[in-house]
């Protein structure tokens, strides 16, 4: 059983919050260039170059990409021969997030409260921990901090299992194209299919850590994916919804198997501003 | 090529804006968001003063990170204007705002007190937060300390970069622009 120390996780957990906020993956500035090539209007192009300035100067600056630094969103997979000493693993991440959120000057957008007072907690706590089993003896650490826009446009459905793929693909293109601007398009779509409730809205969730524009491994559903983002862009929304031909850069569907009267479908959107950093201990 | 227009505008200035020009927008504008604009319309409801003149003002929707040590601010980009559509109308018939600066379309009754009274909304690029903040030449909180990032700022812009995305008639860019692109 390897050990690895709780002020380890704390330390790797505030480099992670920095470099998230402040450096655009290349991944997603790959999609925006990629974009840029197809992109029919020419405020959409003036709009697609302006993020991929934002980003340099974000990086060089040591500038936020965007001042809604988000939601501490983490995927931890949990190595099974490997253990955190000296704290939980929930307790290290929550603390290095409030030291990165703090020393990083990044925007505190966490309330205490989802009704009453919503008093803003000031260290960006709470955080989001999703915990994934995994083998070996390794800590991996995903962040992808979570802005408002887009996480407000997101949506669930409980579909009848008959519907089968055109009623997914319908929510879908409808959930999309219906939030318009309001998300920060283009976006990257994560899909959750299958599972239940909240399952389905994770796998939506988990859906949008996956390297982007990297197609599911089973080719029916990395078919579904091109079918979707073809109808998404379609529908002329647009970078910032102001018109165009890029409406998303991605989608990327997550599944599993559901219960036989069921067909659980999410969707959870991503800003083009699609943050996320990791790290391996 | 942007224009280039100055605050505060005169009547003209903006009746001659049409959707889908892009700006670049130099003077002053006020940050706000949800509950800066609940406070402020409660004053207005209540016959109380408010702590601002916003008279022939711009309100920027939008809360910025905080300033690392030598600098102004830190990324300011605009946030999703939809949230601040129950008291735009108010602000702009009561308190006399001329402008807004967000992202996102808006609602009718928005629109509708747009038109009667000459305004014009504007957007911002959302998710272009350090590229705003180089545009900001100074800032000072002016009220709701007590929100944090959603407190009032004065902002001081130089060449902020916008595009006119529902002007003073009506146009409204959100409903033109995609309508042009879209295949079915």
């Amino acid at each position: 059983m390897r050990k690895i120390n709780y002020k380890t996780v704390v330390e790797a957990v505030e480099a992670l919050c920095l470099k998230a906020a402040y450096e655009l993956p290349e991944d997603v500035e790959n999609v925006i260039k990629e974009s840029l090539a197809v992109e029919e209007s020419p405020l959409g192009k003036s709009i697609l170059k302006q993020y991929l300035e934002n980003a340099d100067i974000a990086r060089n600056k040591r500038i936020p990409i965007c001042q809604d630094t988000g939601a501490a969103v983490f995927l931890a997979e949990v190595g099974t021969d490997c253990f955190i000493e000296g704290g939980s693993l929930t307790d290290a991440v929550k603390q290095g997030t409030a030291a990165g959120y703090k020393n990083g000057y990044l925007r505190k957008s966490m309330v205490e409260d989802p009704i009453f007072d919503r008093k803003n907690t000031g260290d960006n706590t709470p955080v989001i921990v999703h915990l994934l089993e995994t083998e070996g003896d390794i800590l991996k650490l995903t962040l992808a901090p979570k802005g408002g826009g887009s996480e407000n446009m997101s949506k669930t459905a409980m579909l009848k299992p008959l519907e089968g793929e055109q009623g997914v693909i319908d929510f879908v293109v409808k959930t999309v194209t219906e939030s318009g601007a309001n998300p920060c398009p283009p976006t990257i779509v994560g899909v959750g299919i299958g599972g239940d409730f909240e399952y389905a809205a994770f796998l939506a969730k988990k859906a949008l850590f996956r390297r982007t524009g990297e197609p599911h491994p089973d080719p029916r559903y990395a078919e579904m994916e091109h079918k979707i983002l073809k109808a998404v862009n379609e529908s002329g929304v647009g970078p910032q919804g102001l018109g165009g031909r890029t409406t998303a850069f991605a989608v990327h569907i997550e599944k599993t198997g559901c219960h036989i009267a069921s067909l659980p479908v999410a969707v959870n959107l991503n800003c083009h501003a699609a943050r996320h950093a990791s790290v391996s201990i | 090529m942007p224009t280039k227009i100055t605050i505060p505008f005169d009547k003209d200035q903006l009746a001659k804006l049409s959707a889908g020009d892009e700006v670049l927008i130099t003077g002053y504008i006020y940050t706000a968001r949800d509950v800066a604009h609940k406070r402020l319309c409660e004053l207005i409801d209540t016959n109380k003063e408010l702590p601002l003149d916003l008279s022939d003002s711009i309100i920027y929707f939008a809360g910025p990170s905080p300033a690392a040590p030598g600098r102004v601010i830190g990324a300011a980009g605009p946030t999703t204007s939809y949230r601040m559509d129950a008291f735009s109308p108010k602000l702009i018939e009561k308190a006399g705002i001329t402008g807004m600066i967000g992202k996102g379309s808006r609602s009718e009754e928005v629109i509708a007190a747009m038109k009667k009274n000459g305004a014009v909304y504007f957007a911002a690029i959302g998710g272009a937060g350090a590229l705003i903040a180089e545009k900001v030449k100074s800032a000072e909180i002016v009220c709701y300390e007590d929100l944090g990032p959603e407190a009032i700022r004065r902002l001081e812009v130089e060449d902020f970069p916008a595009v006119v995305a529902i002007d003073s008639t009506g146009r409204n860019l959100y409903e033109t622009g995609p309508a042009e692109f879209v295949k079915f």
